[in-house]
């Protein structure tokens, strides 16, 4: 670049009068088969992206993204799982010497080893030697990490009810009805317990189905009340065959 | 006529040597798939980049719709997720994105630790590296609150609890994430919606900046 005296400027800018053609270096002289970035080397990286954007839209049309229903703080049921990647972080908190009185070890003291040495890994494995097999601390440990990452997500994986996961955060649709009918009156008698699990929408929770839109009859109906179903004892309606009658009767008709 | 706009350009702001900057480097025979089909490991630095690039447009497509209040965010989500053309499709590269984003930014690390590309001269650019890698995590967390449904909020919850825990600062730390001392509710969301769409995309550019300037400084590292 010329510099100092004899250079003229653009007006009176820093801006160089004489100019300096755009063309790309020549790299033929360079070892091997090295090519320019622009624009040989971007158009084969752009085809690289090309096929990896399609398979990316593919997974997303495949797969719509997950909504559950909307946040009900009350339902203290729920059994919360975070996204895939921190599923190793959560499964750690689950080992006895890592959760309760040893929280600190398995929230702090054993992430932030795991994190704090791969943030610093170039001031702890300050050797010149650049192939993994002649480095074996610092591959040994990564090594060490990696197994350990997945075994916890594989872990946390197989140990999570993601059936019963699916239900609970079900968009249930709302019933219309009135609650001030004969049958919900019954349904929502604190003797028959049945608001407690099927909520007083009757859409269900954690720990029971929804009751809207069941396409049950009204026999149908009275006969789980009385002897359960899954998860639902028996005798858990304690009302008169009346009653039992007019709530069937009700439930039968939620659409 | 491009060209004439260009040099008129040129002649006032001196562009050239700024653009050769950008494109004018030689990319090595060992980082060129085209030549050894095993550097394809050198792709995942820069999809994850593309992937990234895809966060940033989607969600700004998103928060068109989105409302970062208890009351309609739910609905909002819900609305662009149904009803919104194309709606799914943005949510849904969006929702993927974010999970590609981290195994490539995973794969990425590895292929950089297992060939101890981090070695000196470029200590730096591997620390802004990991921390890239944090912030994305962070983006992770935070963007899994906003559709406020049953998962984000519990997880959520969960998530407060165990920074919550922290030595020391816990408390602090869980307010300035929740906004309250025991609520998870109306301020959370609020925070968490300026975190991840502020705050850490900022720190995000910020630090992909300082790693392709390293980048383009020491050039990549040769073959082993």
């Amino acid at each position: 670049m010329h510099r100092g005296k004899g250079m003229k400027f653009v007006g009176d800018s820093r801006v160089p009068a004489v100019r300096k053609p755009n063309i790309p270096k020549d790299y033929s002289e360079y070892p091997g088969k090295t090519e320019a970035f622009w624009p040989n080397f971007l158009l084969k990286e752009w085809m690289v992206g090309a096929v990896f954007l399609i398979g990316y839209l593919c997974l997303t049309v495949a797969h719509p993204s997950p909504l559950e229903r909307v946040a009900d703080p009350t339902d203290t049921g729920y059994i919360p799982l975070p996204d895939w990647y921190f599923l190793f972080l959560y499964q750690l908190l689950k080992y006895t010497y890592a959760s309760g009185p040893y929280n600190v070890i398995g929230a702090f003291v054993i992430p932030g080893l795991a994190f704090g040495g791969l943030l610093l890994a170039p001031f702890i494995d300050r050797g010149p030697e650049r192939r993994p097999m002649k480095r074996p601390f610092a591959t040994g440990f990564m090594m060490l990490a990696l197994v350990s990452v997945i075994f916890l997500t594989w872990e946390s994986v197989v140990h999570h009810d993601w059936e019963a996961a699916e239900a609970q955060g079900k968009i249930v649709e709302e019933a219309e009805f009135d609650k001030n009918d004969e049958g919900y009156k019954v349904f929502a008698d604190q003797k028959n317990g049945c608001i407690s699990c099927h909520g007083e929408n009757l859409t269900g929770g954690a720990a029971a189905p929804s009751l809207v839109g069941t396409g049950l009859k009204p026999d149908e109906i009275k006969k789980i009340a009385k002897e359960g179903r899954g998860a639902m004892p028996a005798g858990l309606f304690k009302g008169t065959d009346e009653e039992l009658d007019k709530m069937a009767e009700f439930i039968s008709n939620l659409k | 006529m491009l060209n004439k706009i260009y040099d008129w350009v040129d002649e006032r702001l001196d562009i050239t040597p700024l653009w050769r900057d950008i494109a004018d480097h030689e990319v090595p025979e060992h980082v060129n798939p085209a030549h050894h089909f095993s550097a394809f490991v050198y792709c995942f630095g820069g999809l994850t980049f593309f992937v990234t690039v895809i966060q940033i447009l989607s969600g700004m497509f998103l928060t068109m719709y989105y409302v970062p209040d208890i009351k309609n965010a739910w609905e909002s989500v819900y609305y662009l997720q149904n009803e919104v053309a194309f709606g799914m499709i943005v949510r849904g590269m969006h929702h993927w994105g974010a999970s590609l984003v981290i195994v490539m930014i995973f794969l990425h690390t590895l292929r950089v630790f297992f060939q101890g590309a981090y070695k000196k001269p470029r200590e730096l650019n591997w620390v802004v590296g990991v921390l890239i890698f944090f912030v994305m995590l962070g983006l992770g967390f935070t963007g899994y609150l906003l559709p406020w449904d049953m998962k984000a909020l519990f997880a959520t919850k969960v998530g407060i609890e165990i920074a919550a825990s922290t030595p020391l600062i816990g408390e602090q730390v869980k307010i300035l994430l929740a906004g309250h001392p025991d609520i998870v509710g109306a301020q959370t969301l609020t925070r968490f919606f300026a975190i991840h769409v502020f705050f850490l995309p900022a720190a995000l550019l910020g630090l992909m900046g300082a790693h392709f300037i390293m980048i383009r400084r020491q050039g990549i590292s040769g073959p082993l």
